[in-house]
């Protein structure tokens, strides 16, 4: 890979200084950055590692909201979000033991690859994603492939979730990459059903709104009976195709509401 | 730049570029061969290593991250005396390696599960040992080696 400078700031206001320069890029856990730099599809100037800033770490819940740093990764998850127990399980089973000390939240939401687990569970939750600046909600976060509404320079530091009453998440893993074929995330709260989808839409993680208002009505897998998925937008690759996907979402989301009732 | 951290127990300076991987740091500053670089790409395993007490890749994490940190390799394994460690002589008593390469991977993933688990299922051993590949036991004598390093009987199904 190119070389790069490497800086390593104690709080968020330095790393934004840091960042300001062109084509610095933030870095967290790496393990999605580091594989990209050695492909050489990505070669920044600087890179900002954001593991030195205490504030952005650790899990606390405070009645009915849970708010996880942004560099909290997903083993420090799956051992603290007891509170939350579908997002630990979630949290418990990305890529492999070494994968999940160093890979964090906020660099799996930064990245928004179409196949990662926490896209599901942030926009399922109606999480809200704290950045450097703002606060955004999840329904206006997730913004197409590999794309956020993040602006350049700016990170997430934090994200709220509000704890549902029941959840599940489950995903049909692609055996080799061990990424979401297909993962859906199912969270009942006292206003309605969320519903949201990884791995298999072009346009990334989404909400699949038919089963909501079904399942809003009825929290039973029986209640997706009559609905059926459009493989319109699904994505088709040689590991399925785009019917294929649309079918596993159904038969995920029914399984998913099995696990959470 | 100038690292410093605490690898095996010892206070080592090295150089290092932004770009330098951990795995490249043990191996080429420190002469620390034993971490083995595979697939370099995640997959693989074989250069697993503790950091602060944590299993990682190292060939995926810059050694810059590791200022200052307690990393521990397969050289740190053995017994202070030199010889095999409980995990290491389990490996070799139960015939857990053929060719080698993965092995200190292997051994670096057993010993985290251990610490967390004392006493691990088969089936919790399997799960840990997700991220390591080994192309020539078929895993089930590494299985066998980590449950007797964890004082359990290795009789298991036939498959």
């Amino acid at each position: 890979m190119y070389n790069f400078d490497f800086v390593k700031p104690a709080t968020v206001e330095e790393a934004l200084a840091a960042l300001s320069d062109e084509d610095a890029q933030p870095l967290s856990g790496g393990q999605t950055l580091i594989p990209s730099m050695k492909q050489r599809l990505n070669a920044p100037s600087k890179l900002v590692s954001l593991l030195g800033i205490a504030a952005l770490k650790g899990v606390k819940t405070s009645g009915d909201v849970m708010e996880i740093g942004a560099t909290t990764t997903h083993a420090e998850v799956a051992a603290q979000a007891t509170a939350y127990p579908a997002l630990a399980a979630l949290a418990g089973a990305i890529g492999d033991p070494a994968v999940r000390n160093r890979g964090t939240l906020g660099g799996s939401l930064a990245n928004n690859d179409p196949a990662a687990c926490y896209p599901a569970a942030v926009l399922a939750s109606g999480a809200t994603v704290v950045t450097s600046g703002r606060e955004i909600a999840a329904d206006d976060f997730f913004d197409g492939m590999f794309t956020t509404a993040l602006d350049d320079g700016e990170i997430v530091t934090a994200v709220k979730f509000p704890i549902p009453q029941a959840a599940a998440y489950v995903k049909f893993e692609q055996p080799a990459s061990r990424f979401p074929l297909c993962g859906v995330f199912v969270a009942k709260y006292a206003d309605g059903v969320r519903v949201a989808v990884t791995g298999a839409s072009e346009e990334g993680v989404f909400r699949w709104t038919e089963a909501e208002a079904a399942l809003s009505a009825d929290f039973s897998a029986g209640a997706l009976t009559d609905l059926s998925l459009p493989a319109d937008g699904m994505m088709t690759d040689l590991h399925g195709s785009a019917e294929y996907r649309a079918h596993l979402v159904k038969v995920l989301t029914g399984r998913a509401v099995s696990a959470a009732a | 730049m100038k690292l410093t951290m605490h690898v095996n127990g010892r206070e080592v300076t090295g150089e290092a570029e932004g770009r330098t991987l951990l795995s490249a740091f043990l191996r080429d500053a420190l002469g620390l061969t034993g971490t083995h670089i595979g697939c370099d790409t995640s997959q693989c395993g074989a250069c697993t290593v503790h950091v602060d007490g944590r299993q990682v890749k190292s060939c995926t994490m810059f050694a810059a991250e590791a200022e200052g940190a307690q990393v521990t390799t397969i050289e740190g394994m053995e017994n202070a005396d030199g010889s095999l460690s409980v995990i290491q002589q389990a490996f070799q008593d139960h015939h857990g390696l053929q060719c080698g390469f993965c092995t200190p991977g292997m051994v670096m993933a057993a010993a985290a599960l251990l610490r967390d688990i004392p006493q691990p299922t088969e089936a919790q051993i399997r799960a840990h040992l997700d991220g390591n590949i080994c192309r020539c036991t078929g895993y089930h004598n590494i299985v066998k080696a980590i449950l007797a390093a964890s004082g359990q009987p290795v009789a298991m199904a036939a498959e």
